[in-house]
């Protein structure tokens, strides 16, 4: 019989982390991270983390409640910033250019490193607005049929534009929770980012929107790269090309999202993944 | 025995009978082991006991004293006109009283020697009557309230649902209470109401309404000097609307940016000096806002005029509204902060993960979503600002003037019901009477307010989330 075990009984006590296992860096690395430390206060949340996040891939954070990957994809734009006690060190860098470095303006950063939430998040505006909001902002387009054209594109990119053509003054608010999402991804499109970051976006969604997201997913990589947080070791398996299995706030195994989930090297993923805890 | 001393009584019954119903329940269960079996707690048991042994006698009190005085003058009165002759039939009034006068002062053992046979013979059947009607009420009192409790205390039995019972006393207690603050209000409103109509009957409405002409003074005779009313109220409309405007104008930009500050950019250290201390500019009684008007501002405004070259009054629709605009800021700035601070981290979140700056966040974001409880603010700012007294009375003076100048002194709807009802009155004359009319103009405005606050906060509520 097989116990069903919290990470913190099976934690890394009896199981050493020693360095991560695998893969974790690559040639062509969009965003690369090194011996990354996180504090809340005095309370450290990430462990000497260094990986490189590949270019036009979609890589997968996995790993149980409360093992850092959120926070570490919140440092990735910065948006930490915004808790006061949250102190990020180490070295991240996107393009080669630091990310907490002296010169790097955190506005125009995550206009670059978009973010996608866990809870659908659209404006108590209409349709038109949420997507046009970030345009206006940073004076992406001329005159009004540019803009047109930027929110036709982007909603086509969330594969949202047919549902919604008719009804582009309604409140995005309307819309169910899997259109909001894609909503939300139209929105992050339209700015034009590098890469977009993924909270667990289909979490608060059913079955069949969720499908609807991983395909665009799939599709968005071609332009975008991408990293997610999930849950769902099946979605990781399905949309990722690289995974990161993060354990207690230490990087414990990447590498090729096939060969984590078929062949892992390291015990506590293959405890993971086995659905022995998480 | 008075009516207080019985009601003292039949409080200290209650108390007893509470004990009384918890010793019966505990011997009905047949002892304090088997109190289990019983489906009610014996305090439930004691305290339904009181409650009806309490309601019924007080509720009887009540009523007693409610119709006692009418049911003795209408016996006295028959005994009157028994007594006399038939001539004396329109001074009945006077009579009844003169006789009520002269049972206290037997009753006091005064000066009587001046009291006809007749009339001391009605006087002695008053207090009679009196005495009567005292003991039959304590009776009857006592009466009630023991045999409330006798057959309550019967009926406790093991199956007898004391909980369900009071239960329901205690919601039909609470339906009373609720029913007060109702009948309140409208009893105000409807005194309002028909005083205003009776003014009405004398002056116009129109006149009221349209008039631009305000000086409330009734001639008493007819050769009176400058007693020619007028009752224009359009210059009070104009000196409340006057001074509002100058507050709302001061008091809006000030109160949202202190909110925008609070919630959005303070820190927690800032933020848990600053809050108090904008609750206690809110908790300042006004009539200190009025002295610090008068004395203070309005002096530093007409030196700054004379500064300037510019005749100001001392007394200037723009020291009030100015003052009146400080006292509104925290009610302004501290709505407004819970409406920002209560739109989801997510928005924000949302708009400054796509590289949007902080102050654009707050413009775009923050502030559209929380117009309405911001609106609702403002609002409740406005209604504030119609209805303030004080400033006005000691910074803008009494003059009602027809003017939107602000340094010209001016008045408000306010100051004038003051100002109306300040010193003697008779209730038929048109210059009390108005300062009804003038009440339920404002009772009006406030309300309409209110109403217009309730359904932009109704209309855009749950945008969001």
């Amino acid at each position: 019989m097989v116990d069903i075990i919290s990470a913190k009984s099976l934690g890394s006590n009896d199981i050493k982390i020693d360095g991560a296992v695998g893969e974790p860096f690559c040639d062509d690395a969009k965003m690369s991270m090194r011996n990354v430390d996180v504090f809340y206060g005095d309370n450290q949340a990430i462990h000497d983390v260094s990986f490189d996040l590949e270019k036009n891939q979609v890589t997968a954070l996995i790993g149980p409640s409360g093992c850092g990957k959120s926070t570490f994809l919140r440092c990735l734009n910065r948006m930490n910033d915004l808790i006061p006690i949250c102190n990020v060190k180490g070295s991240l860098q996107l393009d080669g250019e630091e990310i907490y470095g002296k010169q790097m303006d955190p506005v125009l950063l995550r206009a670059r490193v978009g973010m996608v939430f866990q809870k659908p998040n659209p404006f108590p505006k209409s349709i038109y607005e949420n997507v046009a909001y970030g345009p206006k902002i940073h004076g992406l387009a001329t005159d009004k049929s540019e803009l047109d054209e930027i929110v036709e594109t982007s909603l086509r990119k969330a594969g949202l534009f047919n549902e919604v053509k008719d009804r582009l003054d309604q409140p995005g608010t309307g819309l169910s929770g899997g259109q909001q999402q894609r909503l939300c991804i139209a929105r992050t499109i339209a700015v034009s980012p590098e890469v977009i970051l993924m909270d667990e976006p289909a979490s608060a969604l059913d079955p069949i929107a969720t499908a609807v997201i991983e395909e665009l997913i799939h599709e968005l990589k071609e332009k975008y790269t991408i990293a997610i947080v999930t849950h769902s070791m099946q979605q990781a398996a399905r949309v990722s090309q690289k995974t990161a299995y993060f354990h207690l706030g230490k990087l414990v195994e990447m590498g090729d999202t096939k060969q984590i989930f078929t062949n892992p090297r390291h015990e506590l993923t293959e405890n993971y993944i086995s659905g022995r805890f998480g | 025995m008075t009516t207080a001393n019985l009601v003292f009584i039949v409080m200290l019954i209650a108390l007893a009978s509470y004990w009384l119903g918890i010793q019966r329940s505990i011997k009905v269960a047949g002892g304090k082991q088997q109190v289990k079996d019983l489906v009610s707690l014996p305090s439930q048991y004691g305290l339904l006991t009181a409650f009806w042994c309490g309601i019924p006698a007080i509720l009887f009190l009540l009523l007693w004293s409610a119709i006692e005085s009418s049911v003795i003058d209408s016996l006295l009165i028959d005994k009157v006109v028994l007594s006399a002759d038939g001539q004396i039939q329109q001074n009945m009034g006077l009579i009844v009283n003169n006789v009520k006068l002269l049972a206290e002062k037997i009753t006091l053992s005064e000066d009587i020697s001046s009291a006809t046979d007749i009339q001391l013979q009605n006087a002695q059947f008053f207090i009679a009557l009196n005495e009567k009607a005292t003991w039959l009420k304590t009776l009857l009192t006592l009466v009630i309230a023991v045999g409330c409790v006798s057959t309550i205390l019967a009926k406790i039995k093991h199956s007898f649902h004391a909980r369900n019972n009071l239960e329901r006393i205690v919601s039909g207690l609470l339906f009373t209470c609720s029913g007060i603050a109702l009948l309140t209000t409208i009893g105000i409103v409807m005194s309002v109401l028909f005083e205003s109509i009776s003014f009405f009957s004398q002056v116009p409405i129109t006149e009221f309404l349209f008039g631009t002409q305000w000086s409330p003074q009734i001639a008493m005779r007819a050769d009176q000097v400058g007693g020619s009313g007028a009752f224009g109220a359009i210059p009070l409309f104009v000196g409340t609307i006057l001074i509002s405007t100058i507050a709302m104008c001061l008091a809006i930009p000030v109160g949202l940016m202190i909110a925008i500050y609070l919630s959005q950019y303070a820190t927690k250290r800032i933020r848990s000096i600053a809050k108090p201390m904008l609750e206690v500019l809110a908790g300042v009684p006004t009539v200190v806002y009025g002295f610090f008007a008068a004395l203070t501002v309005a002096p530093l405004i007409r030196d700054f005029g004379l500064l300037i070259d510019l005749p100001i009054a001392a007394e200037s629709a723009l020291a009030a509204g100015l003052v009146m605009g400080i006292m509104i800021i925290p009610f302004v700035s501290s709505l407004s902060e819970d409406a920002m601070t209560a739109v989801p981290v997510a928005l924000k979140e949302g708009s400054l993960g796509m590289g949007a700056t902080h102050s654009e966040t707050i413009k775009k974001v923050i502030l559209p979503a929380a117009i309405p409880g911001i609106v609702g603010a403002i609002l409740l700012a406005v209604s504030r600002a119609i209805g303030e007294t004080m400033i006005v009375v000691m910074a803008a003076g009494l003059a009602a003037n027809l003017t939107f100048n602000p340094i010209e002194s001016v008045t408000t709807v306010t100051v004038q019901i003051v100002s109306l009802l300040k010193g003697d009155q008779e209730f038929d004359s048109a210059k009390t009477l108005a300062a009804f009319a003038l009440g339920l103009m404002l009772f009006i405005t406030t309300l309409a307010l209110n109403i217009a606050a309730l359904k932009i906060v109704r209309k855009y509520r749950e945008q969001y989330d």
